[in-house]
This record gives structure tokens, sequence and C-alpha cells, in this order.
């Protein structure tokens, strides 16, 4: 590595000005933009997933040679990440998704009224997904 | 563990035992990973069960909130540049951002105390509510993560002054510094998806 010399660690600094950045941004868009609850959810996690690649490769140097070029570290933070993915969108399709959690309907029998009713009933909800 | 110590790159890398514990520490991260998914796949299926309890918008605070984030933020920078230290040599510098990085660490930690005793006296506490239970477990996993980095790094500080700087040393700063990045990036999502999105709904 040629960069163990260097006194200034740029890298560092990109990483930690681009990560106040997103952190800003995605504040702003959460408290203060006009735009819809739906567009804010996807706006920010798209934020938090492009931050967190800046943690894994600019801090933590996930693929740096000595590592043998990141072979093992990226696939553990790969697969972790898609396991997560699973984890938290396999929960929320088998737990909330077309069910209202009022009971008082006929539960999965009628998926797609409930699904209606409930985006009216109570937005809140299901607006998270 | 290694007959062959090799004489160039990192310290940390040199033995097969630095190299082998690196690796390992890669794969717990993978199941820190996996650890948090439940727990956020918990919040996420409880989100908006409130019962009786306030709701999450009426007690999150942006500016106690923003507080926080920038600490950890710059913790987890600051330990990067005592790793980019270590690896010039210099046990000065890694010792002193590692204390910054500490402080902000300890900061950091007191804003998230100070936070739950403030969300219990408002009636939101672990019995509350199912979606307050689910808030409690998952931010108070990572706050246990935090104090158990600075149990760590204390111990390592410690250890520092008495060895000076080993590739043993140096193997365990490169791994709580991948801890310790790790942590931030966990904090990144629970910031996004717990308190933004609990403000915005």
């Amino acid at each position: 590595m040629t960069d163990h010399k260097k006194r200034i660690p740029t890298q560092h600094i990109i990483g930690f000005f681009l990560s106040i950045t997103l952190t800003l941004v995605a504040a702003w868009a959460a408290l203060q933009s006009d735009l819809s609850v739906r567009w804010i959810i996807i706006g920010i996690m798209a934020l938090a997933i492009i931050q967190a690649g800046i943690q894994l490769f600019m801090f933590m140097h996930v693929v740096e040679p000595e590592s043998q070029g990141g072979h093992i570290p990226w696939n553990m933070m790969f697969h972790g990440g898609v396991l997560a993915t699973i984890l938290v969108a396999g929960s929320l399709f088998t737990m909330s998704f077309g069910f209202s959690h009022d009971h008082d309907g006929d539960g999965h029998n009628q998926q797609e009224q409930q699904e209606e009713h409930s985006e009216m009933e109570d937005s809140t909800e299901h607006s998270g997904h | 563990m290694s007959s062959h110590e090799l004489k160039t790159g990192p310290l940390e890398y040199r033995t097969e035992e630095g190299r082998l514990t690196i690796l390992g520490f890669w794969i717990f991260l993978g199941a820190e990973i996996v650890l948090f998914a439940t727990l956020f796949a918990t919040y996420a299926v409880l989100f908006g069960r409130t019962a009786d309890a306030p709701s999450p918008g009426e007690l999150f605070e942006a500016k106690t909130l923003m507080i926080m984030t920038f600490m950890l933020l710059t913790s987890s920078f600051t330990c990067g540049i005592a790793i980019h230290e270590m690896r010039r040599g210099s046990v000065k510098g890694l010792r002193n951002w590692m204390i910054v990085t500490l402080l902000l660490g300890l900061g950091f930690l007191g804003f998230e105390i100070y936070e739950f005793i403030h969300y219990a006296h408002e009636g939101a506490t672990l019995q509350s509510s199912a979606y307050w239970s689910s808030f409690f477990t998952l931010a108070g996993t990572h706050g246990l993560h935090v104090t158990l980095g600075i149990g760590w790094v204390t111990l390592l500080l410690i250890q520092l002054t008495q060895r000076g700087l080993t590739p043993k040393t140096s193997r365990k700063f490169f791994v709580i510094g991948l801890y310790w990045h790790f942590l931030d990036v966990v904090w990144i999502f629970i910031f996004t998806s717990v308190y933004l999105i609990g403000m915005v709904v």
C-alpha cells in the first residue's frame, strides 16, 4: 500500500464530508421538504445505503490488497446485506401487507378489500412499507 | 502460529494469526448484520402499534438526533484517522485520535441515556407498547454495542501504553476500528429508518 506514508488521509476526509452532507440532505428531505412520504422514505433509504457504502469502502478498507483484495470481507458484507433485506422485506410481506391490524374483517379471504380498507383507515401504518 | 513473519505491509497483516483474526472478525460482522436485521424487521412489523403510549412523532427530537448522529459520524472518522496514524507507525497519533473517538462515543452514549430517560418520563417504556418494546430493543442493542466498544477501546489503550505497537496490538486496534465503523453503519440505518421515518409518518 502506498498511502501508509501519506500524512494527510485524503480518503477519510472526503468520506467524512460526504457522510456529513448525506446526513444533512436526508434530515432536510425528511423534516423540511415538501416531498410525499413515499418519496421521502425511498430517498432517505437510498441515502443511507450510499452512506453505508462510504463507511465500508472509505473507512473500513473492505477491498485492500492485504486482505486478498477484500474477497472475504466483501462477501461477508454483501451476503449480510442480502440476508438483512430478505429478513426485513420478508417480515413485512408476511406480517403486514394486505392485513389491517384492527381485527374487524375476515382476514385473509379479503386481502385486497382489506388493503383498500386499511389504506383509507390508517394510512400511517402502511405508508412505512 | 505462523513461522514466517512478513517484513512489509501493515503490521496487523504480517502474521498469519493477524490475517486470520481480521478475517474472522469480518465473519463476525456478517453475523452482526443479521442480528440487527432481525431487530429492524421486528421494529418494522410493529411500527405504529403504540397502543396508549405516545407516538414516536411526538417524542423524537430533531436536535438531539442530529447531535447524536454527528457525534457518532465524527467518532467513526477520528477512529479511521487513528488507524491511519497507526499505519504510519505513530503511537502518539493512534493514542490521541483513539481518545477523541472514545470521548465522542461517551458523548453519544450520554445523549442516548438522556433520551431514553426523557421518553420514559413521557410514558414510553419497554413495557408500554409493542412499538416501544421494539424501539428500545433496537436502539438499546446498538447502545449496548457502543458501551462494549468504549470498554474495549479503554482496555486496548492501556495495553498500548504497556506494550507499544506490535503486530498483536496493531491487529487488535485494526479490529476495534472495524467494529467502530460498523456501529456507525448500523446507526445510519437507525437514524434513517427509525428516527427520520418516525418523524415523517
